[in-house]
């Protein structure tokens, strides 16, 4: 009996021993490398990209010692919430209804979503007003869009701010084809599989630009309302894990220092120093 | 939570017809492998032996991918008439399927096909009942009898296997379960309704097999 107490607990040990990392106070910041130019993999597999290197530049201000760890898309916020990892820069808009389940710090860079067709295409002649920010009301080219995309296949990748805003209703029915990754939209757009995408645009000019395909961005540039409000890094509410124990103290604290981090970038130039460098214009925000 | 269960209905018929079609199609496939490697050519034989290698010496991901990704990038077949085929999602998935649903029932065809007692043959040659017949009244509903379980297992893993159509942008009860998280942030509780709903189709096939398995029993 009391040898299998003992190897009970010896169980219990070790897995608190491989579980406790969670507590270390290592800060581990997931993600995606999938989404060139926020974040991608060089071809020797190392993670690159603005936030990677944002995301370094942070972690010194903050004085913490970070790992960067990757996770796929799809499973980016219930991962965080399972304490995987503890802080998410993934291209992550800062949207109401991921606020229902995270918090984010302020925004770090603006994302600005775009249409994209191959040259050719019938789309490619859409005329509309250069940019659309939902919040403030936009009727009029919401329904030149609701016209142009009637009957097309558009494609985006699951789970982001870009299928939220097809699935909404603004650009009435259209079909809505989801992939895992941008690599697999932008290779179906290319096969001619779907007649339109939407994701962010530097991600299909890095596209056009890195595989020499006639990819074409068109219609108005994307922001507010369904698009959210730029992009953050997604954290673990204080009161996920309660604001009192130690686990909501440190997600409570991670937020601060990351706001202050951020802050402190800014100011000093450091943000649009790095998204001159992978965008090839200031994003900051 | 609630709400996205009539969502998850809804793709179970998806997922219900890619795995019926693919192995209805596969049978057909099977069966024809299955003669070509019981067969007297030897070229036949060898061609149905490498296709069941590499079908089943692949990952059906991998095969997925290949056929989705791969023939799309080829300028010459996306301007000829099979692209109208190729194009659709829903296709690749089916042809995917089937051709490895076909590769693994062959082989479990031709290994009932060869363990057949001799006697069965020897009594139907014996009493002049000419070639052919005997293939198709003696020997063929004998090595369906003798294949029945390991087909029910193919079954099974074809079912589980179909979750990968929603890689290829189908929304199947795994591309619909995915799709419901990406929304909800609930992994645990939508990958369990999903589960729950595969393991009940898994047993409705169970069932099913049973059933065919005592009709088909050989008198005693």
């Amino acid at each position: 009996m009391i040898r299998i107490k003992k190897l009970i607990l010896s169980i219990f040990a070790f897995l608190f021993l491989i579980t406790s990392n969670t507590y270390a106070d290592k800060v581990r910041i997931a993600t995606e490398g999938a989404y060139p130019p926020w974040n991608s993999k060089s071809a020797d597999g190392k993670l690159i990209g603005f936030e990677v290197e944002l995301a370094n530049v942070l972690c010194g201000y903050m004085g913490h010692e970070c790992t960067i760890v990757e996770q796929d898309w799809d499973g980016m916020i219930p991962a965080l919430r399972m304490r995987k990892y503890d802080a998410i820069m993934a291209g992550m808009s800062i949207t109401d209804e991921r606020k229902k389940v995270i918090t984010f710090s302020q925004g770090y860079a603006d994302e600005v979503a775009s249409l994209a067709v191959m040259k050719g295409s019938s789309l490619e002649s859409l005329k509309t007003v250069e940019a659309v920010n939902l919040s403030k009301g936009a009727k009029k080219t919401l329904k030149t869009l609701t016209t142009a995309l009637a009957g097309k296949t558009v494609g985006v990748q699951v789970g982001t701010i870009h299928q939220n805003f097809l699935e909404s209703g603004d650009v009435g029915k259209v079909n809505v084809r989801t992939y895992k990754t941008q690599d697999e939209v932008n290779l179906d757009l290319a096969a001619g599989r779907i007649d339109v995408a939407l994701a962010a645009a530097v991600a299909f000019t890095d596209y056009a630009e890195k595989s020499g395909k006639p990819v074409v961005l068109v219609g108005p540039t994307f922001s507010g309302g369904a698009f959210g409000n730029g992009v953050g890094v997604g954290l673990r509410q204080e009161a996920q894990f309660g604001s009192s124990t130690a686990m909501g103290k440190r997600d409570g604290q991670l937020l601060k220092d990351f706001n202050k981090a951020i802050n402190k970038a800014r100011k000093d130039g450091k943000i649009s120093e790095l998204a001159i460098k992978w965008f090839g214009f200031d994003a900051s925000m | 939570m609630i709400s996205s269960f009539p969502k998850l209905l809804n793709a179970t018929l998806v997922t219900l017809k890619l795995v019926s079609l693919s192995l209805i199609f596969g049978i057909f496939l099977g069966t024809f492998f299955a003669i070509l490697r019981t067969g007297k050519n030897k070229f036949l034989k060898n061609f149905s032996y490498y296709y069941s290698y590499v079908f089943r010496g692949t990952p059906m991901l991998v095969q997925l991918f290949i056929i989705y990704f791969g023939l799309a990038q080829i300028e010459y077949l996306r301007s000829s008439f099979l692209w109208i085929i190729l194009k659709e999602p829903y296709w690749c998935a089916i042809i995917a399927f089937t051709l490895n649903t076909g590769a693994y029932t062959s082989e479990i065809l031709r290994s009932a096909f060869e363990t057949i007692d001799k006697g069965y043959i020897e009594a139907g040659q014996s009493l002049g009942i000419p070639k052919n017949k005997i293939f198709y009244k003696i020997k063929f509903p004998i090595a369906i009898r003798q294949s029945l379980p390991a087909y029910s297992n193919e079954m099974i893993l074809m079912l589980k296997g179909t979750s990968l159509a929603s890689t290829v942008t189908l929304m199947d009860l795994t591309g619909v379960a995915k799709f419901i998280i990406s929304t909800t942030f609930k992994p645990i509780e939508i990958f369990i309704v999903a589960g729950s709903i595969y393991l009940f189709i898994t047993f409705l096939i169970h069932t099913f097999v049973k059933l065919v398995e005592r009709k088909l029993e050989y008198p005693k």
